[in-house]
């Protein structure tokens, strides 16, 4: 378990971190969403004991992570994919991680096979790809077989085959009940791999919130109708506070009324229904208008496209 | 080589239960990784948790010592100061027996002196290594991987001051031995030969300052986390400040020039001292309070900065 307490980084003026509160609890995967500059990487960096932060705190398992005996078999973590010198082995980059907290090498051949590098794990790590710094960085969280893994942006560099490992492997790792804490700043990468989300923007916390409540959000109060005899249904439909609007001769885009109420009204006047399609946002959508106001550097035109 | 796409790949946008499967029985090939196992076989996660216990120095050590001998170019560039040591001393040996002074008159007046010319170079070589081994790892980020699984960061220092200073010590030893060695050997043609026993006390004090020239390094890798501002730093302000201070009027640089580094170190790596060097004993106490107090410094830095 991971638990942020009015947690607070100010660089000089700016406040990267602010007054963030969360806790992320084991058994689920919980994702870190924010735009670039949100304070994600400062947060993560506090939860490390790397930054000290300007007040509050940040624990794993009830204790600051310096303060436990053997920090990786407490908490798992990839920071920077790329933080490997690039001479050495991922073989010798891992043993060294390992023997600080007393892991044998036995657990380096394993994770490295967990990740697939086993094969290039005496080469140079210089002359991996991004993908294969990440499998190399993750497989670096997974050494101490930790209770927490935390990653940050790990899915940064990964391909599509990559990407489905990685979320597989999350999943496994919380059904396990482990804690999994992993941040992106891609809210498409995160939908199908996280069960909670928390959502930051300007060091700021914007949402704490479960999955389906976040789906909850993205439905939309419009219905889009296709039918045989349109006119016949809008007229049926109109009533007070329904708002029918027109998109093309046989489709309308109506607000105000259920699609369950459409449907009966349309039996009742015995008209064919061609389609009836709930507005539905994608959840990308909804993240993107709820950190709008707290996107650092934008372009003009997708912030318009945001709002 | 293009990557065929497995079947494997095509389950992506299934979320079934069966996808691993799939990556198990179809090994996808990554470009140059191994195939990536499935994870849904968690004994490969989950292996028998090592012994528990704390971070220890010793371990920490043990970390330092696989990082500093898994990068090549480490040992190389040691090998290649120990090198510079002998055959410098050997050409300068040579020359000096041909009657030719190669520095100044006073260097001549002693064949040991003369053989371990080298040490000129080796020392900037040497200083080098040690911003390097803390410098290299600021440049990745690997630092910040190092400081979070070891908890105190102070252990990183101490050990790190303890892998580099006994792998210089080992190697600058020899190194200094066997150019006072082959120096005399050359020198041997023309005057008598001074034995090797009579001058261990400048064996030992060349390799005690090679050594501390090494934790010098360190400390400014520490200090400066940028390995050209540490190079620039030990090279501009250690090697060749001094000499351009020599520059300035006695009368000003003779209260201050003979306590700088590498003028309180020339005490102690030669038999003849000049009036206006320090003696033996306050060479080493001076030497070694530099060393020990930039060591300190780069402590107390590292402690109160973010990482």
């Amino acid at each position: 378990m991971i638990q942020v307490t009015d947690l607070t980084k100010a660089y000089g003026e700016t406040l990267a971190v602010d007054q963030l509160n969360f806790t992320i609890k084991p058994g689920i995967v919980t994702g870190f969403l924010g735009p670039n500059g949100a304070g994600k990487s400062t947060t993560m960096r506090m939860i490390l004991g790397l930054d000290a932060p300007t007040s509050g705190s940040a624990t794993v398992g009830g204790r600051p992570l310096a303060e436990h005996d053997q920090p990786l078999k407490s908490l798992g973590f990839l920071l920077e994919a790329g933080a490997v010198h690039p001479t050495r082995s991922a073989h010798d980059h891992l043993r060294a991680l390992a023997v600080t907290n007393g892991i044998s090498t036995a657990r380096v051949d394993h994770v490295l096979q967990l990740v697939g590098l086993s094969e290039v794990a005496k080469r140079r790590s210089g002359g991996f790809s991004l993908g294969m710094g990440q499998r190399l960085g993750i497989a670096a969280a997974l050494l101490g077989d930790p209770e927490v893994v935390m990653l940050d942006e790990p899915v940064n560099g990964l391909d599509p085959e990559g990407i489905l490992w990685i979320r597989h492997l999350l999943q496994n790792l919380a059904n396990e009940g482990r804690t999994v804490f992993v941040s992106s700043h891609l809210m498409s990468e995160m939908e199908l791999m996280a069960e909670h989300f928390v959502i930051i923007g300007q060091g700021r916390l914007i949402q704490d919130i479960s999955a389906p409540d976040l789906r909850a959000m993205a439905a939309g109060d419009s219905t889009t109708v296709r039918a045989d005899r349109l006119d016949d249904l809008v007229g049926l439909m109109q009533n007070d506070g329904v708002e029918i609007t027109s998109t093309d001769r046989s489709t309308v885009s109506v607000k105000g009324v259920t699609p369950d109420q459409i449907g009966r009204l349309a039996r009742d006047g015995g008209i064919a229904l061609h389609s009836l399609v709930p507005e539905q946002r994608s959840l990308e959508d909804v993240f993107m208008s709820l950190t709008a106001d707290s996107v650092q550097y934008h372009g003009s035109a997708p912030l318009e496209m945001a709002a | 080589m293009i990557t065929p796409l497995s079947p494997a790949s095509k389950a992506i946008p299934t979320e079934s239960q069966t996808a691993p499967t799939l990556l198990k029985d179809n090994p996808m090939t990554t470009i140059t990784a191994s195939p990536t196992p499935s994870v849904q076989d968690s004994s490969v996660i989950k292996t028998k948790r090592s012994s528990t216990g704390k971070v220890r120095t010793r371990n920490v050590i043990q970390s330092e010592w696989i990082k500093f001998w898994s990068v090549r170019s480490n040992y190389l560039t040691l090998l290649a100061a120990g090198f510079a040591t002998v055959a410098f001393g050997m050409i300068f040996s040579a020359v000096a027996s041909d009657g030719q002074a190669p520095g100044p008159a006073a260097f001549l007046t002693n064949p040991v002196d003369v053989a371990l010319g080298g040490v000129g170079l080796a020392e900037m070589i040497i200083g080098v290594v040690g911003v390097m081994v803390v410098a290299s790892e600021y440049s990745t980020g690997l630092i910040r991987t190092s400081f979070a699984t070891v908890g105190r960061r102070g252990r990183v220092i101490r050990a790190k001051v303890a892998v580099v200073g006994s792998s210089v010590f080992a190697v600058a030893g020899v190194a200094v031995t066997a150019a006072v060695i082959a120096g005399q050997a050359v020198y041997a043609g023309t005057e008598a030969t001074v034995p090797v026993t009579d001058v261990l006390d400048v064996i030992f004090g060349t390799t005690y300052y090679l050594t501390g020239i090494a934790l010098i390094g360190v400390a400014l890798g520490f200090i400066l986390r940028s390995t050209a501002a540490g190079i620039g730093t030990l090279v501009g302000a250690v090697f060749i400040g001094p000499n351009l201070l020599n520059l300035l009027p006695d009368s000003i640089t003779d209260y201050f020039l003979k306590y700088l580094p590498s003028e309180a170190g020339s005490a102690i790596l030669t038999q003849v001292t000049t009036p206006d060097q320090l003696s033996l004993g306050a060479g080493y106490l001076v030497f070694t309070a530099w060393v020990v107090g930039l060591l300190a410094c780069a402590g107390a830095l590292v402690q109160r900065r973010d990482a």
